[in-house]
């Protein structure tokens, strides 16, 4: 028998899909604005590894000399992004949803045998409720990750006004390098979610958007009737 | 006894009349919920769809003070700054380092304005008052003010930023000193290079920052050309384009003044 179950409330759902497009939009408007110092490279004793970006990918997005369109873009969405990821913190806060989110202290190790099982090396995963142990651990990250986002943004900014998020995030130099680690770790999250999506399948996916997974139950059996035992009669 | 049929009267407008309804079953709450949560989800889509391809598609705004950006991204640059506004305070300093954090290669991008020679004697800065008189005050005049010394770090809006030691008067002892402070109460401050080629519009408080200058001195060294002799601003609270170098011409208004960069789609305010 077929049944539905509750998944995802509507409040996640709306945050989810409005942060998709405007997180879209400030990674897009924030290349705009690195391509005028692009100066981030993966160095490691010396030797450069990679430069962001290469010429082509510039090319390909038309990157180049867009500097102050990209700060209009980006100081505009700041505000969207800010405001949308605050109302589902405080939703999953107020609902009591981040009970079903926030890392347990078994899920630091549960989360490995996730991994392996996710790689087909282990056959049994361990038992979850909403998320399992990894899904905790990548979607309660990626809200400190937004969280330092903003705070680094805001650093970098406003330094001087707000001196104290500039001297939080390691002074404005490392702040810029932070907020631009951020955005790569959310394209490397992007990547993973999508394949992870997919993998899952189409119940899974509908329910970020009908908010509910459908699970078949086998047929109830039977009710029996027993009768009440003298001593736990209710009291008349 | 008989019963009132609410049923029967609320289908008095459709075509069948069932009679009462049957709760729905698992399979067609699925089918109602998925129309309605997917149709939504491809509605809200298409709007937003829809508005980022008219703001992308935007007109750019009346060329005036400002110019560059489009309409609705100015208007939002505008307001953004009314906002940060709020939090500007004189209590907040940018920080500084010792001297010999200084860099002794200081960077400089631009040439705008400063370019060819200019002869130190024969240059004076020119203060616009409201009155409409004109002081042309000399680089010695402005030497025999206290100093002030910063080491802070300076920021490019392309991104960079440097730890650079500047040296001259406070733009706040200037203006006390040189009887300005009428002036101060206008909104804004001018500035222009001599050629009229460069031009800054600064707003009052930025201006009067405790840690705003009116440079001379680079590492305890008189300015060279290229960072803008005789006399350059320093204003720690923006970035680097608002930094005019080699200042001929200061006035104040209680209208925006022009600002070079303004005119090419940068926010007006530039603060940090």
């Amino acid at each position: 028998m077929k049944q539905i179950k509750e998944k995802h409330p509507l409040a996640m759902r709306w945050t989810h899909w409005i942060n998709f497009p405007i997180l879209s939009i400030m990674i897009w408007s924030g290349m705009l604005i690195y391509w005028a110092n692009d100066v981030y490279t993966i160095t490691i004793f010396g030797h450069k590894f990679f430069g962001f970006f290469p010429e082509g990918f510039y090319n390909t997005f038309h990157i180049q000399k867009r500097l102050a369109e990209g700060m209009a873009f980006h100081f505009l969405f700041m505000w969207a992004f800010a405001i949308n990821g605050l109302v589902y913190v405080l939703y999953t806060i107020i609902s009591g949803e981040w009970r079903e989110l926030v890392p347990q202290k078994k899920s630091f190790k549960e989360a490995w045998l996730v991994l392996l099982h996710d790689l087909h090396i282990r056959k049994m995963a361990p038992p979850q409720k909403k998320y399992n142990a990894a899904q905790r651990i990548a979607y309660t990250a990626i809200i400190v990750m937004g969280f330092g986002s903003l705070i680094t943004g805001l650093a970098i900014y406003k330094p001087v006004q707000f001196y104290y998020l500039a001297w939080l995030c390691g002074g404005y130099h490392f702040a810029r390098i932070l907020h631009f680690a951020l955005t790569i770790g959310y394209v490397f999250f992007f990547l993973i979610h999508i394949i992870q999506v997919i993998l899952a399948g189409w119940n899974n996916f509908r329910s970020v958007i009908s908010g509910f997974e459908v699970i078949s139950k086998p047929d109830p059996k039977p009710i029996v009737e027993t009768p009440t035992p003298a001593d736990e009669k209710p009291i008349q | 006894m008989l019963k009132p049929q609410p049923q029967q009267m609320r289908n008095l407008f459709s075509k069948k009349n069932k009679g009462p309804k049957k709760p729905l079953t698992v399979e067609q709450k699925i089918t109602r919920r998925n129309f309605i949560s997917f149709g939504t989800f491809f509605v809200a889509s298409g709007v937003a769809y829809g508005g980022w391809k008219w703001l992308y598609n935007s007109p750019e705004e009346t060329a005036t003070i400002t110019a560059g950006a489009r309409k609705p991204l100015r208007r939002a640059l505008n307001q953004t700054e009314l906002a940060f506004r709020r939090v500007f305070s004189n209590n907040n300093l940018v920080k500084t380092y010792p001297k010999e954090m200084a860099a002794k290669n200081v960077r400089h991008n631009e040439d705008i304005g400063n370019e060819g020679k200019i002869d130190v004697t024969a240059w004076a800065l020119k203060v616009k008052k409201q009155s409409g008189e004109v002081l042309n005050i000399s680089i010695d005049d402005i030497k025999a003010l206290p100093k002030t010394d910063i080491v802070y770090d300076f920021k490019c809006v392309e991104g960079w930023d440097q730890i650079s030691h500047w040296g001259g008067v406070k733009f706040s002892d200037f203006i006390s000193h040189f009887k300005l402070d009428a002036e101060t109460a206008l909104q804004y401050v001018g500035l222009e290079t001599p050629d009229k080629q460069y031009y800054v519009g600064i707003d009052m408080p930025s201006a009067m920052h405790p840690q705003t200058l009116l440079a001379y001195e680079v590492n305890e060294k008189p300015l060279p050309p290229k960072h803008g002799a005789p006399l350059r601003l320093i204003i720690p609270v923006k970035y680097g384009i608002k930094n005019l170098k080699r200042i001929g011409t200061m006035t104040f208004s209680n209208k925006r003044p022009p600002d070079y960069w303004a005119e090419q789609g940068y926010d007006y305010y530039s603060g940090l």
